[in-house]
């Protein structure tokens, strides 16, 4: 029984049909429902600075035939707003016709328990923990010039309700947790920030004091960054961390492995397939999965089981990620990465959790290994033109690596290089693959998903590095 | 269609009625209802159509100086009453704030003018799909392009704005926009440029023809870029990106980032902080512009206002808020700036690009690689190479760094300013800034 149509004047019968009635002579598609709640706490400059509550739902009604999309969503469940919308689908589609592709696989696997995470944890015990932070960081000295401290969580139940009453449903806790530190020093200022999330309570990730882990880490990147050097500029080696640089790889590769841009053979590697794209140690996957990390899902927005793809293995490029549409034009099978921000958007392939798995070589190696270079351990977002293949993402915490030794830390600068040709770069692949500590966001044609990514370190043997001292 | 104007008032006057009764002290409530259809083009063929409509109820309550929000897209009363109640439960326990209040009554917005900011024309699909293949015929012209794709956007747009201290207003703005994405190739590598239009009225859109051209040009003259030595030099920002420069310096003189002490500019106020030719002005009053509006998101009339004259910072974006911060009042600058721009320079665009013998002309950059506490940038760049006033040949995978506070100070204008965007600049030059490639 659906929630969905309650207090509305439809059932879930009627809708079934109308679904079933308006893909008759269609390829694809569905009536995808949501429901999201969602809440913000923010403490910022010694208060609460905001508190807010948002509720949503709606439908995203899909048709699909050959290569055309025909969508429309509302966020008015009923009777009347169904049947305009199923018009609008038909409409557009009039002149096509397709067979509907009634075969989507089952799963009984669960990745995340159907928690409510704004519901478990009580509004007072947050206001408190943002509090407790205030003072912890501030206790910390009069270098500490600024706190912000946030909670974002959410609840979103999805209904998607398929040609010939194939209902699927999923619900989806996520959360995260953020801490802001501004530090003054010599008139000098810097910000570390630093974060922990899932698809899990509030309290797995902050109980028995972690939370102040959390703190003493944005700390101790500000703490660093008072000490930065102008960073250099030019193309040198460059050892990457474990952990969160694995935004290199999501940027790098995983945005120009998505299925749509190959398809329409607008990325860099939509003529690669099956050849050399990565050194030989390297072998990249995007894992749906992992239990209670921020990309994975049960199932996907279209329906399917989410998978452990593999993209590059050993440096040979194996598979695109796709979801159900651009999978039938290319003649394969959906990964289960199909993904839409909210009801108001189309499905499209994305990322979940993308990781390079680890090799044989230590951290001290690679760096040991470089006269002059630079170490990245931490960075801020990234951006890539899929087209041209070139893709940057910006240093937060690096420092200059001087015959073998690490030395100054250095202001945040921007990275560039070039997707396909960086893999083949990377000569050494680290053995201690981390996963990121559960703070991303994908963005792509204006929809925002959570995401992870994980990675070794590795030395990556040329790349520019933007900084201002030549 | 679009729902009037009686309909959100009758969900805001509910709002703030129900919130008093449950025990708020003040109420701002904003309703809004927005319908949008889409088409999009690829390759010459129809590839998705999208039609959204939806409505949004954003509720602040306030019990003396204790504040919560909620917002919500289900408009029945039946949830508004549910989600009332959790706003005010939130309220009570939220701790207070000296500074949360509604605006000064006496800073409201008054009268709302005709800004001229809606078209009613409704443009069907059918039209939509000429236009769009018109774009993309245009567009593949040139064999070097191999793939293009076009998109159509109508949006049509309602809202109410209302507080519990008698202020009530709202209008319809329209929005029509296409854009062209143009892929481009030589010896097996890619290149991807665009062009768009982006009116309140559909007459005043560029004509299909042009866009289609315009993205072509673009993708095909950046075929072949190279990766240059890292160097100093001059670097002109092309129109389309000049005007990141006004949206840092938008978010470094919020009042928030201010108050905070947390932007590069603090204490900058009435210094100069750009060359003495240099002015920069917030225009909320155009006929017509992408920018335009009567009030802020609060409701606090909003009047044009010279942020920087003749290179001296004048005023900060102030919001209620901040602004108690600071003690200042607000100018209307709840969710920033309006029609932003640099006046316009002296120099040609030709005058600008002959003033050196060589230049970096940048017209993309990539990430997100500005910091308004400590002013550093660093961003990813392609563009080309000017020597002796000409584009010689296309640059790719370089970055440009520097700092805002010497990057204002040594900008020169062009005279070329267009009202494109709702944040709007010349061509600009920047002397010296450290480029890394090679």
């Amino acid at each position: 029984m659906s929630n969905f149509f309650k207090n509305t004047d439809i059932d879930t019968s009627q809708a079934e049909a109308i679904v079933t009635k308006t893909l008759k002579n269609c390829d694809d598609g569905e009536l995808y429902l949501e429901n999201h709640k969602s809440e913000s706490i923010v403490l910022d400059d010694n208060k609460i600075k905001s508190s807010t509550y948002n509720s949503d739902q709606g439908y995203g009604f899909r048709a699909v035939t050959g290569e055309v999309v025909a969508y429309s969503h509302s966020n008015d469940i009923s009777k009347e707003s169904l049947r305009k919308s199923s018009e609008n689908l038909k409409d557009t589609l009039k002149s096509k016709k397709g067979t509907y592709n009634h075969e989507i696989p089952k799963t009984n696997s669960k990745y995340y328990e159907n928690i409510n995470p704004i519901e478990s944890k009580t509004f007072d015990s947050k206001i408190d923990l943002l509090n407790s932070v205030n003072n912890y960081l501030r206790s910390k000295g009069s270098i500490v010039n600024q706190v912000t401290a946030n909670f974002l969580g959410e609840h979103k139940s999805i209904e998607i309700i398929r040609s010939d009453n194939q209902v699927l449903k999923d619900d989806r806790p996520l959360v995260r947790f953020n801490v802001s530190v501004v530090l003054e020093k010599d008139g000098k200022k810097e910000t570390g920030v630093y974060g922990v999330g899932g698809r899990q309570s509030y309290d797995d990730y902050l109980k028995d004091g972690s939370w102040k882990d959390v703190c003493d880490e944005a700390f101790r990147i500000a703490n660093v960054n008072l000490e930065s050097k102008p960073a250099p500029a030019g193309e040198m080696k460059v050892v990457l961390g474990p952990g969160w640089p694995a935004i290199l790889i999501h940027e790098a590769i995983g945005h120009g492995l998505e299925g749509d841009f190959n398809r329409k053979k607008t990325s860099a590697f939509h003529n690669l397939m099956g050849q050399q794209v990565a050194s030989e140690g390297v072998t990249i996957v995007d894992d749906g999965t992992l239990h209670q990390r921020r990309g994975s899902l049960t199932i996907d927005d279209e329906g399917t089981p989410t998978e452990n793809t593999v993209l590059i293995e050993n440096g040979i490029l194996k598979n695109y990620m796709q979801d159900r549409l651009n999978a039938r034009l290319m003649g394969t099978k959906s990964t289960g990465s199909g993904r839409r921000e909210s009801y108001k958007h189309v499905v499209l392939p994305r990322m979940r959790n993308t990781m390079m798995l680890s090799g044989k070589y230590s951290q001290d190696e690679m760096i040991s290994s470089v006269d002059k270079g630079i170490f990245a351990v931490s960075f801020g977002g990234g951006q890539v033109d899929i087209t041209s293949g070139k893709f940057v993402f910006n240093c937060t915490e690096a420092y200059e690596i001087n015959n073998g030794k690490i030395g100054s830390p250095i202001k945040g600068a921007t990275l560039i290089g070039d997707g396909p040709s960086i893999l083949k770069e990377v000569s050494l692949v680290g053995n201690d693959m981390k996963l990121d500590p559960g703070i991303g966001t994908c963005g792509k044609a204006g929809q925002g998903v959570p995401v992870g990514v994980a990675q070794p370190s590795i030395l990556i043997n040329k790349m520019t590095v933007g900084g201002t001292k030549l | 269609m679009i729902r009037e104007q009686e309909f959100l008032k009758d969900i805001a006057s509910y709002c703030i009625e129900n919130s008093k009764k449950l025990g708020a002290t003040d109420v701002g409530v904003k309703v809004i209802h927005s319908v949008s259809e889409n088409v999009s083009f690829r390759n010459k063929k129809l590839d998705e159509s999208n039609r959204a409509d939806s409505f949004a109820v954003n509720l602040t309550t306030y019990i003396e100086k204790k504040k919560s929000s909620i917002n919500s897209s289900d408009l029945s009363k039946s949830n508004l009453e549910k989600l009332i109640e959790r706003c005010i439960d939130a309220t009570k326990i939220t701790p207070s704030d000296e500074n949360n209040s509604l605006p000064d009554k006496d800073l409201m917005s008054k009268e709302i003018r005709d800004l001229n900011l809606y078209d009613e024309t409704h443009y069907p699909n059918d039209k939509k799909i000429e236009f769009l293949k018109k774009v993309e015929v245009t567009a593949s012209t040139d064999e070097k392009i191999v793939n293009t794709e076009a998109g159509f956007t109508e949006n049509k747009n309602n809202f109410i704005l209302a507080n519990s201290n008698g202020f009530l207003g709202g209008y319809k703005t329209s929005n029509f926009s296409s854009s062209c994405v143009a892929v481009s190739t030589i010896n097996g590598a890619m290149e991807r440029d665009y062009e768009f239009s982006s009116t309140r009225f559909l007459q005043d859109m560029m004509k299909p023809e042009e866009i289609g051209k315009i993205a072509a040009d673009k993708a095909i003259k950046k075929l072949g870029p190279k990766k240059i030595k890292s160097e100093k030099i001059g670097v002109i920002f092309d129109k389309r990106i000049s005007k990141s420069i006004l949206s840092t310096l938008a978010s470094a003189i919020s009042a928030s980032a201010i108050a905070r002490g947390t932007s590069f500019l603090k204490d900058q106020i009435n210094s100069e902080v750009f060359p003495k030719s240099i002015n920069i002005i917030d225009d909320p009053k155009i006929e017509k512009a992408l920018g335009s509006q009567n009030f802020d998101s609060e409701g606090v009339e909003t009047n044009s206002l010279k942020l920087v004259e003749n290179g001296i910072l004048k005023n900060y974006l102030i919001d209620t808020y901040y602004g108690k911060k600071l003690n200042l009042k607000s100018n209307g600058r709840s969710g920033g700036t309006t029609n932003l721009y640099f006046e316009n320079g002296t120099l040609s665009f030709k005058d600008l690009l002959n003033s050196e013998k060589k230049f970096l002309y940048i017209t993309e950059t990539i990430g997100h690689g500005g910091n308004i506490i400590t002013g550093d940038y660093s961003v990813g760049a392609s563009g080309f190479m000017v020597e002796n006033g000409e584009l010689t040949y296309p640059v790719s995978e370089i970055t440009i760094a520097g700092n805002f506070k010497e990057m204002f100070k040594n900008i020169t204008l062009a005279n070329d300013l267009e009202m494109k965007y709702s944040t709007n600049a010349p061509t600009l030059l920047i002397n010296q800034m450290t480029v890394a490639g090679k």
